[in-house]
């Protein structure tokens, strides 16, 4: 078989977290009851007209400033045509010659270094409504509350050469849509969709292979194996003579294969043209430095920072930036608390098991970074043990109360009595005369097995050190 | 208008009592001119005008009965835009000027008849049968607003708003001899105007007299923050005495003049200028040299608009639906064949196919581009004038039964309108003359964006000195 580079390029549709629609002022919240969020305006009736959310227009200009793409002076909407239930107007409104947004790139983080993705443009449009199919019933059912909920589409360059780098690139965009706040990035709920074009052509040619659109991949998983089985589909296709068909095609995760939806010829002509209810959007540098300004740290200089600043390994840095909440919590820890690495290690261990049992972010956690830092604390001073501590986190995960009252209401601060550790230690050396007989005789591997008798004597409430020390000079004095 | 507002307030009528009188005639309308008459709601309107009244505030509208166009939505009266697609619809809220003229005490006395989704120049493609013209029933009223136009001319209401697409509101105004103004695109609010071609539209008052006009545009004008197209500017009201017209400087320009235009009317639009010269206007020549092309530019981007416009009546949420479909593309197809007439089709199908891959270049966009040029042609001519003035229409009102079936001839009627609405400017109709049969010929100012005080001054000032527009009828 001959080699083949794989050629990718994926459009990403965001749904913006704004409050109101894009060109009216109903709510955007989901799952409301079918069609109560809903106006004249975002069901098409007759005679009503758009007039845009400006907020709209901020958060695509802040993922377009953090993907360092050229901000538009003057963008201008257009109208997409077809014919579907859920769409009220027979459009869509949408962008076309004069997006938003355009020459912007990604950074991606791969087994062979970093690359870059290019962002051909991103552009603001309406989302469409909802048909709901009832098998049963001869007829369909439209929801409209989805209706002109705002979208952000995010098109790349075909610079993606693998599966891998799909999913890579993605995940990189959907944490930079978070990071600003501006996209929920849930996958399953639609919020975060991406459509895929592939082709493949013998590796180093120029000359591109014919492509295929990909669509129905719904989340990362899926999207990775939809790609895999579409370049080997092509490389198949093309090792047996073959030629690729331009269709589009649709990813069946059930039976892992894609299946055709609509040929070239079936195309749709959109025959897009500028919409002649808005008027163009015209963005000044104030407004660009305005919404700079508010922008946040992103993921791949925090990662970069955090190994830099906080001395942590690549994967502790990675794993705590993946959300900006935990990375702002795992920073407000530090500064109360200047451990660094022990404190990743809390986070990335108990704090993430929490969050996952219970199934919040870590906002909704009743360990705030003060009362965390305050468990490590009593760590350090000796007063409890590191396993009591994640013991006492559970409480204090679940309760919400301090570690400080916890330790204190349950009596579990550490014995660190010596009297009292050196009197249990004498019993439990006199009730082993042949173990102690051993040590003395040279064995003194056998120094754990009473320190853990001491330990279990005391309900594993004896400090550690203390109990090690205590034994050993019981058992050598 | 202005003497029912003054009788009003000398108690001597009262709005309920002229609603009343109004009804009464639209109950003996020979002409079609309304699809809905909502008596209910206009005797309503007429009550709260009476309470509106007693106040020293109330404006001049309050209690006048107005006619509105039957493809500007009114809540809770249905509206047809004289379609059988939308059979059925009614509209859940009130057009903006609809709720302007309500706020400020107007009664509401129905909905008038138009050609299909306000395509056309006759008023005989509606659903509700075609209109006549009150001058001579055997003749369109124009179209349009023809049933705005024949209502105003039959003195079933006090005046009435059309909407003006190509000429749809100046063209029956001038064959029903009364006074249309179609204002500046941007200066009333679209919100609730059931949509033909969107950069193009625009609501506008027709009236007895420009004094009338006068009064109904300023009460339907302003910046509107439901229609971004409308424009946020401080709109004062108009000068009801009129404008001085010494030294006013009026285009005339000879492409108005040419071939196409009927010798009859050419002489009456003459002797209009005249007047306006005659008043202390000086007349100056203009061109235009790209005005020629605005039917094909109209026809290129009006339909290109429509097609797009119109796509939502496709029998899913309201209107027309086919009993039965088989699938979803049948429900559209069938619903869409029915519910659409032929002149309505053929527009979709115009503006669909410029539109297309392949064709969008050589017609929409080079159509957009000959509509800067005319846009232009318009700015270096009124560098040289204050307005422009010329005939509305090439002929005067025809015969119903000598309908031209050659749909470019029809096209070409709109021929001086059209400019005005690429160029987005103001422009008014009014009464100048009759041809050899009586039938009145309307005369056309034009002005810069937002001078309908121009327009409307210019046009007081000529009926104070003239008796066109209370001839004929």
């Amino acid at each position: 078989m001959k080699a083949y580079d794989t050629v990718i390029g994926l459009e990403v549709h965001a749904q913006l977290l704004t409050r109101t629609k894009i060109f009216c002022g109903c709510s955007t919240q989901s799952g409301l009851p079918p069609n109560t969020s809903t106006c004249p305006v975002c069901t098409g009736m007759p005679g009503t007209l758009p007039v845009l959310n400006r907020k709209v227009v901020d958060l695509g200009i802040m993922l377009g400033l953090a993907t360092g793409c050229r901000i538009a002076s003057r963008c201008i909407f257009a109208r997409k045509n077809y014919f579907y239930p859920d769409l009220p107007k027979g459009y869509q409104i949408t962008q076309y010659e004069h997006p938003l947004c355009e020459g912007g790139t990604i950074l991606i983080e791969t087994g062979q270094g970093i690359r870059r993705i290019g962002i051909t443009r991103i552009h603001m449009e309406e989302d469409a409504g909802k048909t709901i199919h009832d098998d049963k019933a001869p007829s369909s059912y439209v929801d409209y509350n989805r209706s002109g909920v705002p979208l952000l589409e995010i098109v790349s360059e075909p610079d993606i050469t693998s599966s891998d780098e799909a999913v890579a690139y993605l995940r990189e965009l959907r944490q930079i849509l978070m990071y600003l706040g501006i996209c929920d990035g849930n996958m399953e709920e639609g919020s975060f969709r991406c459509d895929a074009n592939v082709s493949v052509k013998p590796a180093g040619s120029s000359r591109l292979g014919t492509r295929t659109e990909l669509k129905n991949m719904n989340s990362f998983r899926n999207v990775q194996r939809a790609l895999q089985y579409e370049i080997e589909r092509h490389i198949e296709i093309r090792e047996s003579g073959g030629e690729v068909v331009q269709e589009t095609l649709l990813w069946d995760p059930s039976r892992s294969v894609t299946a055709s939806m609509r040929s070239k010829e079936e195309s749709r002509d959109y025959r897009y043209f500028p919409e002649p209810d808005l008027v163009p959007v015209e963005i000044d540098t104030a407004w660009i430095d305005g919404v700079r300004s508010g922008l946040p740290e992103l993921p791949f200089a925090r990662r970069k920072r955090f190994i830099e600043q906080y001395g942590l390994p690549a994967y502790d840095a990675g794993v705590l930036t993946q959300a900006k909440t935990v990375a702002d919590y795992y920073e407000e820890c530090v500064r109360l608390l200047d451990k660094p690495k022990e404190l990743s290690n809390w986070i990335m261990t108990e704090v993430m098991r929490v969050l996952n049992e219970q199934g919040i972010p870590i906002t909704g956690l009743n360990v705030s970074p003060k009362m965390l830092t305050g468990l490590i604390v009593l760590i350090k001073k000796g007063s409890i043990s590191g396993s009591m501590a994640k013991e006492v986190f559970a409480e204090m995960a679940a309760t919400g109360e301090s570690a400080e009252s916890i330790v204190e209401k349950r009596g579990i601060g550490q014995i660190s009595d010596e009297q009292e550790l050196q009197s249990l230690a004498q019993e439990i050396i006199n009730s082993h005369p042949d173990e102690a007989r051993k040590y003395c005789s040279g064995k003194t591997g056998l120094l754990g097995f009473f320190v853990g008798m001491l330990m279990k004597a005391t309900q594993g409430e004896a400090n550690p050190k203390l109990a090690s020390r205590i034994m050993k000079e019981l058992l050598e004095g | 208008m202005l003497e029912t507002a003054r009788q009003y307030r000398r108690c001597k009528k009262s709005p309920v009592e002229k609603t009343r009188a109004f009804l009464e005639k639209i109950r003996s309308d020979t002409f079609n001119a309304f699809i809905t008459v909502d008596e209910a709601g206009a005797l309503q309107g007429a009550q709260v005008a009476e309470e509106l009244l007693k106040s020293p505030d109330a404006g001049a509208l309050a209690g006048i009965p107005v006619a509105i166009k039957d493809n500007i939505c009114t809540r809770g009266v249905r509206t047809t835009c004289a379609s059988k697609i939308l059979s059925g619809f009614v509209p859940t809220y009130d057009a903006t000027v609809v709720k302007k003229l309500k706020e400020q005490g107007a009664v509401i006395l129905g909905k008038t008849n138009l050609d299909e989704f306000a395509m056309g120049s006759t008023t005989t493609s509606s659903i509700a049968g075609p209109t006549r013209n009150p001058r001579d029933p055997s003749r369109t009223p124009g179209g349009s607003s023809g049933g705005s136009g024949a209502a105003v001319a039959a003195g079933l209401c006090a005046g009435a708003l059309g909407s003006d697409t190509g000429g749809s509101i100046r063209m029956p105004a001038s064959f029903c001899g009364i006074t249309g103004l179609k204002p500046t695109y941007g200066s009333v609010s679209r919100y609730g105007l059931v949509a033909f071609a969107s950069s193009l539209d625009q609501i506008g008052p027709m009236a007895p007299t420009a004094r009338d006009a006068a009064v109904l545009f300023d009460a339907i004008k302003g910046y509107d923050p439901l229609d971004s197209t409308s424009v946020p500017r401080d709109y004062g009201p108009t000068d009801l005495d009129g404008i001085d017209l010494k030294g006013l400087r009026i285009g005339v320009p000879e492409e108005f003049f040419g071939e196409g235009l009927n010798q009859e009317v050419k002489a009456a639009v003459q002797s209009g200028i005249a007047v306006l010269e005659d008043m202390g206007g000086r007349i100056v020549e203009v061109g235009l040299p790209h005005a020629g092309y605005g039917v094909a530019v109209f026809y290129i981007v009006a339909t290109a608009e429509a097609s797009s416009n119109l796509a939502r009546y496709d029998g899913v949420r309201y209107g027309l639906r086919v009993q039965d479909p088989l699938d979803l593309g049948d429900m559209y197809a069938r619903t869409r064949a029915t519910g659409f007439g032929p002149e309505v089709k053929r527009r979709i199908m115009l503006g669909t196919y410029v539109l297309s891959a392949g064709y969008y270049d050589a017609y929409y966009r080079k159509a957009s581009q000959v509509r800067t040029l005319i846009a232009e042609d318009f700015r270096s001519a009124f560098s040289r004038c204050d307005i422009i003035a010329g005939p509305t229409t090439p002929v005067t009102a025809f015969r119903l039964d000598e309908m031209i079936d050659d749909p470019l001839s029809l096209y070409l009627l709109d021929i001086y309108t059209i400019p005005a609405n690429l160029a987005g400017l103001p422009a008014l109709s009014m009464p100048c003359g009759f041809d050899s049969l009586g039938l009145p010929v309307g005369m056309q100012l034009m002005a810069p964006h937002f001078r309908e005080d121009l327009l409307l001054g210019a046009g007081i000032s000529f009926q104070d000195r003239t008796a066109y527009h209370q001839e004929g009828s």
